[in-house]
Formats: C-alpha cells, structure tokens, sequence
C-alpha cells in the first residue's frame, strides 16, 4: 500500500458519482424512442440477474452450500419477496449446510 | 405530501438498510484485511456506495495500482449505474430541480435503484431520501463493524454471510418475474448466458465488470426488440 489511502478514495467516489449523476442531468424530457423505453425498461433485471450468477455459486467458498442458499434465496424471494427475508434465509441456509458440511 | 413520500421512503428502506448491514459486514472485513481502517472503511462505504465498486477497489488498493487504475476499474465495474441512471432519469418528473437530482444521484444502488422504478407514476425525491437516510446507514455502520469486529467471527459465518448480497438481487427480481412472463424468461436467459461466459475460453478472461455491461446490453435490447413494451406499459414504467 504505497499510495494514499484518501486519495484512492476520492478517486473512486468523484468517478461513481459523476457515472450516476450525468444521466439524471443531461436526460431531462421523457424519450419517446420506443426502442430506448423498452431496454431502459428490461435492463435493470438483466443486469441484476447476470451479477447473481454464477457469482452466487463461488459466494461461501464452497459451491454446495452456496448453491443451497442460492435456491433459499430463489424459493423465499417467490413467496414473499422481502428483501431482508430473503437476504437472511439464503445466509441461513448457506450457514447450516456449510457446518453440516463441515461435520462431515 | 412529501412528508408521507419520505416516511414511506423509510418504510422500504428498512428491509434494505438492514440487507445492507451484512454485506457491508462483510466489506469491512475484507477492508481491514487489505489495511485500512475502520474509519477509512466507513469513509469509503459512506462515499461510494457500491458493493462491487468497492470489493474491486480494494483489490486495486491491496495491489498497490495506480490511481488511473482505480478510476478505469471503477468506471468498468460501476457502468451499470450510468444504465440505471438513464433509466431513473424517466421516472424524475421533468420540471424536478437540479439539486435533487444531485441528491438522489448520490445513492443510486442496485437496490435503491429497484425499489424507485417499481414506484407509480413519478418519483417524488423525498421518497428516495427516506430510503437513503435508512440504508446509507446500514451500508456504513456495517462496513465500520465489519473491519472493527469481523475478525471475531468464524470463517463459516463470515462466508454464509456474503450470500446477502446476492439474496438482494434476487429478491428484486424474483417478484416480477412472478408477475410477467416476459421477465422471467429474461431473468433465466440471462443466468444461462452469464454461466456460459463464466465458462467459455477467452470469453471468461473477460473483467466481470465488462461482463455485466456486454450481457446486459445484447440481452436487454433482444428483448425490446422481441418484447416492446405498450404503449400505456411504457408509458406508466416512465412515469
């Protein structure tokens, strides 16, 4: 670590801010384009789905109970949908069969 | 009004605030061991707000790189918010001022995000000031914890415990994949094609950040391609 700490920081919070402030700024009208409306209107669950997996199966470091939250996670999210439920039950579930794992 | 955008905006921020508590749990860990401290974590998390932004950036930190590195791998790995933030910009009434939109931008998460576009009509900014002065909270007191006291806990938990940020995700998509057949399907394309990604010679070598931008830009616009939305859907989506 040779470089300022502080530094590395401003760097990196001046380069996120600016990326989420620009299009708040610059697109002011509503786009018309139909095309745009309807990939605007996709994207945000592509882009969640392709971060969730398969990074989800590396997440414990064990893919077992990795795979066992991530089902948790997909079987409370149908029924309820509360984020800090789903959150949970998959961290649960993942814990569990990772000690039970571990005991075997 | 605006009063009872912003506590609603603190009624949904709960579930969020407290999702973020163990990811960032996990963040501060992960910082303490690359050397900062627990301030410095805080500082970071309280300034970026990002969880992929700042696993990367510890990396970057940890290795020693340069601060033109940190700018390119922060731009590679949090280009989907400039998407999400096109996408928010529909939703903010045009006559909105600019330092609300200052504001909100400060806190575009993946989560935030999410719940402010599956909002009616509009969105009124006191109703995402509400959510952040509960979830920036959770994401900074968390990381703060996390480098202070994360060492204390077992690996097995610690491990468990980087699932939530994943449960997040899920938990956003899920319930309207439930309700529209179009989504579910994009939901389930684009988990196979980013399992081939991981999977395919050279394709994997691709940073993940980049990754996230080539799927979410040929699948997303396949889809409106195939799948326009009405009219009067759109219209109510842009709101």
């Amino acid at each position: 670590m040779k470089n300022n700490i502080y530094i590395y920081i401003l760097v990196m919070a001046g380069v996120t801010y600016l990326i989420r402030l620009l299009p708040l700024t610059i697109f002011r009208k509503e786009i018309k384009n139909r095309f745009v409306r309807s990939f605007l209107h996709y994207m945000p669950y592509v882009t969640l789905s392709v971060m969730t997996f398969p990074a989800i199966l590396s997440a414990t470091g064990n893919v077992t109970s990795s795979t066992i939250g991530f089902v948790a996670a997909l079987i409370i999210a149908w029924i309820d949908g509360n984020l800090f439920k789903v959150a949970i039950g998959a961290c649960g579930a993942a814990l569990i069969s990772q000690l039970i794992i571990n005991l075997i | 009004m605006n009063l009872q955008e912003f506590k609603s905006g603190i009624h949904h921020g709960i579930p969020v605030g407290l999702g973020y508590f163990f990811v960032s749990f996990t963040l501060g860990i992960a910082a303490k061991q690359t050397g900062l401290s627990s301030i410095q974590a805080a500082l970071m998390s309280l300034s970026i707000h990002a969880s992929a932004g700042e696993f990367a950036a510890l990396g970057i930190i940890a290795a020693g790189a340069g601060y033109w590195d940190m700018a390119l791998t922060e731009i590679i790995v949090n280009l989907r918010y400039l998407l999400m933030s096109c996408s928010l910009s529909q939703k903010l009434s045009s006559s909105m001022r600019f330092f609300h939109r200052f504001l909100i931008a400060f806190d575009i998460t993946d989560e935030i995000f999410a719940v402010s576009v599956s909002r009616q009509g509009k969105l009124n900014p006191f109703f995402t000031y509400g959510m952040m002065v509960v979830a920036s909270p959770g994401w900074v007191f968390g990381t703060f914890v996390g480098a202070a006291a994360g060492g204390i806990l077992p690996a097995v938990v610690t491990g468990a415990m980087s699932i939530a940020l994943y449960g997040m995700f899920i938990s956003v998509v899920i319930p309207s994949a439930r309700k529209d057949k179009v989504i579910a399907g994009i939901v389930v394309v684009s988990m196979l094609l980013s399992g081939a990604f991981a999977l395919i010679p050279v394709i994997k070598d691709i940073s993940s950040g980049f990754k996230i931008i080539i799927l979410t830009v040929i699948i997303s616009a396949a889809a409106a391609i195939l799948f326009p939305v009405k009219e009067e859907e759109s219209e109510e989506a842009a709101k």
